[in-house]
């Protein structure tokens, strides 16, 4: 038996079957750590002997209610973990062994009884778009070592795509769930804003910000929003709106779905094979009777630039209170109190960190504010403005989830632009705040995971949910393993 | 040449709720370091804050009670510098949208009135505390840290420190009656920095101006302030230039001292908090909040001359603190006089609190026991002599003021008959006195006076005690 | 205006709490530049009647009651304090 070959409905039948014990999955889930983690690095922090005492507790349980009893499962690293090490993948919190509380996703997933494995790698702070910002060995990718997972989530979709847990979590700020989700072949979905609490979420950038799920399967990964989605009052951006049973929407009927596609998202840049692969989804969408058109999101080549302005400005406030006072490592050199500061922060934090403080800093600095910041949340408006009209006649929108399929470790660190191009198809959905999802939907020539995005309206992840499903169970994309995670 | 002096006060008041404003822990001063925390107020990573509702509702009332128009839309920013006692390295303030604007308030110098306005009052959280031990390092407590807090920021109306002196009693008076806040500048509920320049009479633009920090009271507040423009005016006089500085005032010395120059503006990048939503505060809202608002000092202290027939002077004393005025209403309400209840307030209560150092509530008499001594004042069952007696019992230890006069023996002597034979056996011991009388001498009569006071502890009625011994000096 | 100076480096730097050696300084500023002037393709669009998104969902009001509640002791909040001393948390001061 392997994890991979299952999914979590399959093995919630199995445990109440009595065929296999929460403890042997638990176990299994281990095993494959120690076969492949070596070479994937998804993992920063494990606890072996607390997941197994957990799981041994659970299969004592006469009640084994939960929707997602017993299934192990791993927790990116910037999602805090109350005795549990996180470290968000900077030498920062090296030490931070007891953030003392956990993220409202973290206890609302407890009620549910999986069991937590550990807390997967990243890039430093979710800044990167590939894992070789990670402040540890980076993530590679499952599918080939000498390819990058993809970033930020890159630990957790690396996590699911070999077999070492069945789901993870994962935060999305500007495309940091779905693009490592397409680059390892996996399924993940960035919900609504406001859809999950962040609070427990180390902020990066606090109003684009978004926890979201990581499987293999969308059935899967509906399951596991239904539990961490909804109100949260420790969480004021949060939103009160009912979350739907989002299992019961994948009927596998899509007829008559309206399917509007961006020709911005189709455009230069996007490599071939990904424009293949995007237009043999529209082909099996068209077979199975929904219905497509071309549209424009005219302000979408806008984002990008808009994006870096807005989240670096949030985060150099939000990364601002990593200064050695309370928490994390205080640098030795310190010799006064500006020292601490100055010696923590530049002893802690990497290159990209500090480079995304440097501009977000600059932008919100005397004299630049009118000009940088104010004006990238002026066109935010008007990138929302685009999604809200075209959401307002279609269903849904689908497009690649990335210009090209995962690239080489090393190929773009040479220039922080080259490398925040590859998020250009993410990145306005996080600005309009809509939910979106990535699925695979082919494979390159080379053998690399392609991903399919497809985005819903506002709080609408049902119908996101039940094209994603449609699509899924119509091909064959999704069987497909990677070498490392059992293909055979 | 003649200078002008130009002050500007920012005061921060904190409000008594009772947690703090962006996170549930218990807003309480003088606990052990460290204890009314949480990892919201420790900024541990993944923290949010949620705004405390009844914070807004004090600071609408703060800024209504200072005449302010309410902000229909207002919002938090973000205020980012680094700080040990500033635990997310940015301060949840608002920037451009204060709650409250375009206030007012009148104070009074030397018999003239004046308005000062109050450019802005906006909400945001308290820092902690931090203390600079001997030892080389300082000490943080997070126990202060999302106190909720007003800034109320002056126009630079003032032209004196003693109009800064009474703005800043005018300000505490008015936040008092409120009830947002215990205006306590000694457990630094009240805090305030003070903005002077100077510029030659006739001037119109302001001259460059120095901040004072460190005013622990309102007197170094205008100590402070009065040895800024003396320094200013030296400065300016011997040609020299007032350079954008903060300074502090040194309790010891009487001076202000340097503590650093200013070199343009401090840029703290204010952006809107996006983990706080807008405030929409509607009419309903604001006509609630109105409705709740107390008479405020200068409404009752209309009230108390023109429908209490107290002077001017009196209702000024007895309003300058809520707690006082309250005292006086309550004892009042309880039918004692008006008059002689305000008398003994600020008499004998005023003196013993001065001595002691204690507030009203702090006192072991209660309202409605000074009010039932000052009946039997009225009533005659006590002298005005005797009731000290009863005060001092009833200031330290409380209790009825009917008993205690019953069982001290307190009790006026009034019956005629009793002081008549009384002042017969002092009449007969002091035939001298009598001999001084009919020489004209009118101090023996006095001096007789005292001898019957003294033989009936004081408690004899002392118009009576005239009477009977004038006419028994007569018969003589 | 896409270029950052040396100086801006530094001066930004000195606001972010951050230090960086000469070769760093330079490298930041040639980086800096060119997303800045990346991002002034924003320019091209005429904003001045657009409003500025905060939040994309559109909450007002989100409040909560004035009632105290207790979370965490004082040991652990001085848990992953670097250096405390009788309940406070100790730091260098001000002054070498």
């Amino acid at each position: 038996m392997s994890l991979f070959d299952y999914t979590i409905k399959e093995l919630e039948a199995k445990l109440h079957n009595h065929e296999i014990t929460v403890e042997d999955l638990v176990k299994e889930s281990y095993e494959q750590i120690k076969e492949v983690d070596g070479d994937v690095h998804a993992f920063l922090t494990l606890d072996e002997e607390k997941a197994l005492e957990k799981a041994r507790e659970l299969d004592k349980r006469e009640d084994k209610s939960g929707i997602l009893f017993g299934i192990p499962a791993g927790i990116k690293d910037n999602i805090v973990t109350k005795g549990l090490r996180t470290t968000c993948a900077s030498q920062f919190l090296d030490n931070f062994t007891d953030p003392l509380y956990n993220a409202t996703v973290v206890d609302k997933l407890d009620a549910e009884n999986p069991v937590a494995v550990g807390k997967l790698n990243m890039d430093e702070f979710a800044m990167g778009s590939s894992n070789e910002n990670s402040g540890y060995e980076p993530t590679r990718n499952p599918w080939n070592t000498d390819h990058v997972p993809g970033g930020s989530s890159g630990g957790s979709a690396a996590a699911v795509a070999a077999g070492e847990v069945l789901f993870s979590l994962g935060s999305d700020t500007g495309g940091s769930i779905r693009q490592p989700a397409a680059f390892c072949g996996v399924v993940g979905m960035k919900p609504t804003y406001g859809r999950v609490s962040r609070f427990g979420l180390v902020a990066f950038a606090s109003s684009l910000d978004q926890i979201g799920p990581l499987t293999r399967t969308v059935e899967d990964n509906a399951r596991v929003l239904e539990v961490i989605a909804g109100h949260d009052k420790m969480d004021s951006t949060s939103a009160d709106v009912d979350v739907p049973a989002y299992t019961e929407a994948l009927t596998g009927d899509v007829k008559g779905l309206k399917i509007a596609v961006p020709k911005e998202y189709l455009a230069e840049g996007v490599s071939e094979e990904v424009k293949h692969s995007v237009m043999e989804a529209l082909k099996v969408y068209e077979s199975l009777g929904a219905t497509w058109e071309e549209v424009s999101l005219p302000h979408s080549k806008y984002a990008l630039a808009t994006y870096y302005l807005l989240s670096s400005s949030e985060a150099s406030a939000n990364l601002a209170r990593f200064d050695g006072v309370r928490y994390g490592v205080r640098s030795e050199n310190a010799e006064n109190m500006l020292d601490m500061f100055v010696k923590s922060r530049s002893e802690g934090f990497g290159d990209e960190v500090k480079r995304r403080i440097m501009l977000g800093t600059f932008a919100l600095s005397s004299g630049y504010y009118d000009a940088y910041y104010k004006k990238a949340q002026k066109v935010r408006t008007l990138i929302k403005n685009d999604f809200d009209k075209i959401l307002e006649e279609y269903d849904v929108i689908v497009g690649p989830t990335t210009p090209t399929p995962a690239f080489k470790v090393g190929e773009k660190t040479s220039d922080p632009l080259t490398m925040y191009v590859n998020d250009i198809l993410t990145i306005p959905v996080n600005l309009a705040g809509v939910p979106g999802i990535s699925i695979p939907c082919g494979f390159s020539e080379e053998g690399l995971p392609i991903g399919l995005q497809i985005i819903g309206n506002y709080f609408d992840e049902s119908t996101v949910y039940r094209a994603a499903h449609a699509f899924e169970q119509a091909t064959e994309h999704h069987k497909k393993r990677p070498q490392l995670g059992g293909a055979k | 040449m003649n200078f002008e002096t130009i002050i500007g006060l920012e005061v921060h008041v904190e409000l008594k709720t009772a947690s703090k404003i962006f996170s549930p822990s218990t807003n309480e001063f003088g606990s052990a370091p460290n204890t009314n925390v949480n990892p919201i107020d420790l900024g541990y990573p993944g923290t949010l804050p949620v705004l405390n509702e009844e914070a807004v509702n004090f600071a609408m009332k703060a800024a209504m009670a200072l005449n302010c128009e309410v902000a229909t839309d207002t919002k938090f920013d973000r205020k980012n510098y680094f700080y040990p006692d500033n635990p997310k390295a940015y301060q949840i303030s608002q920037f451009d949208q204060p709650i409250g604007e375009h206030g007012s308030i009148e104070i009074e110098v030397n018999g003239k009135k004046k308005k000062i306005g109050i450019t802005r009052l906006h909400l945001e959280e308290d820092a902690g505390k931090l203390t600079h031990g001997e030892d080389g390092y300082s000490y943080v407590d997070y126990n202060r840290q999302g106190t909720p807090l007003i800034e109320i920021v002056s126009e630079p109306d003032m032209r004196s420190p003693e109009e800064a002196y009474a703005y800043l009693e005018k300000l505490k008076n008015i936040i008092q009656y409120t009830g947002v806040s215990d205006v306590k500048m000694q457990e630094g509920s009240l805090r305030c920095d003070a903005n002077i320049s100077l510029r030659p009479i006739g001037q119109e633009e302001f001259g460059t101006k120095a901040e004072l920090k460190n005013l622990n009271s309102f007197s170094f507040v205008q100590k402070g302030l009065e040895f800024e423009e003396k320094r200013q005016e030296k400065v300016l006089l011997s040609g020299g230039e007032i350079l954008q500085e903060t300074r502090r005032y040194d309790e010891k010395t009487k001076e202000t001292i340097l503590m650093r120059i200013k070199e343009g503006s401090d840029d703290y990048r204010y952006f809107p908090e996006p983990d706080l939503v807008p405030l929409y505060i509607d009419e309903a809202w604001k006509e609630r909040i109105r409705s709740e608002i107390p008479e405020l000092p200068d409404a009752r202290r209309a009230r108390y001359v023109s429908e209490l027939g107290l002077s001017e002077y009196d209702a000024n004393v007895l309003t300058a603190s809520k707690q006082m005025s309250d005292f006086f209403e309550e004892a009042v309400g309880h039918g004692a006089d008006v008059k002689q209840v305000s008398n003994w307030l600020m008499g004998e209560v005023s003196a013993y609190m001065n001595k002691h150092y204690k507030e009203i509530e702090e006192l072991a008499i209660t309202p409605d026991a000074l009010a039932k001594m000052v009946k039997l004042i009225e009533d005659g069952t006590i002298s005005s002599k005797i009731a000290k007696k009863v005060f001092a019992e009833l200031v330290e230890n409380g209790g009825d003021p009917e008993k205690i006069v019953e069982e001290k023996g307190l009790v006026q002597i009034s019956d005629p008959e009793q002081l008549k034979q009384i002042v017969n056996e002092i009449l007969d011991q002091n035939e001298q006195s009598i001999i001084d009388f009919k020489d004209g001498k009118k101090k023996a009569k006095g001096f007789l006076v005292g001898q019957i006071m003294k033989a009936t502890k004081g408690q004899a009625n002392p118009p009576l005690v005239n009477q009977i011994l004038a006419a028994e000096l007569e018969k003589r | 205006m896409a270029e950052i100076s040396k100086e801006q480096v530094k001066h930004v730097a000195n606001l972010a709490r951050l230090e960086f050696d000469d070769e760093a300084v330079e490298q930041m500023a040639n980086e800096l530049s060119a997303i800045i002037e990346y991002a002034e393709q924003l320019n091209e669009l005429d904003t001045e009647n657009v409003k500025p998104t905060t939040h994309v969902l559109d909450l007002k009001n989100v409040m909560r009651k004035d009632e105290p509640k207790k979370w965490i002791t004082q040991e652990e909040a001085l848990k992953n304090a670097p250096d405390q001393k009788d309940g406070q948390i100790r730091v260098p001061s001000i002054l070498e």
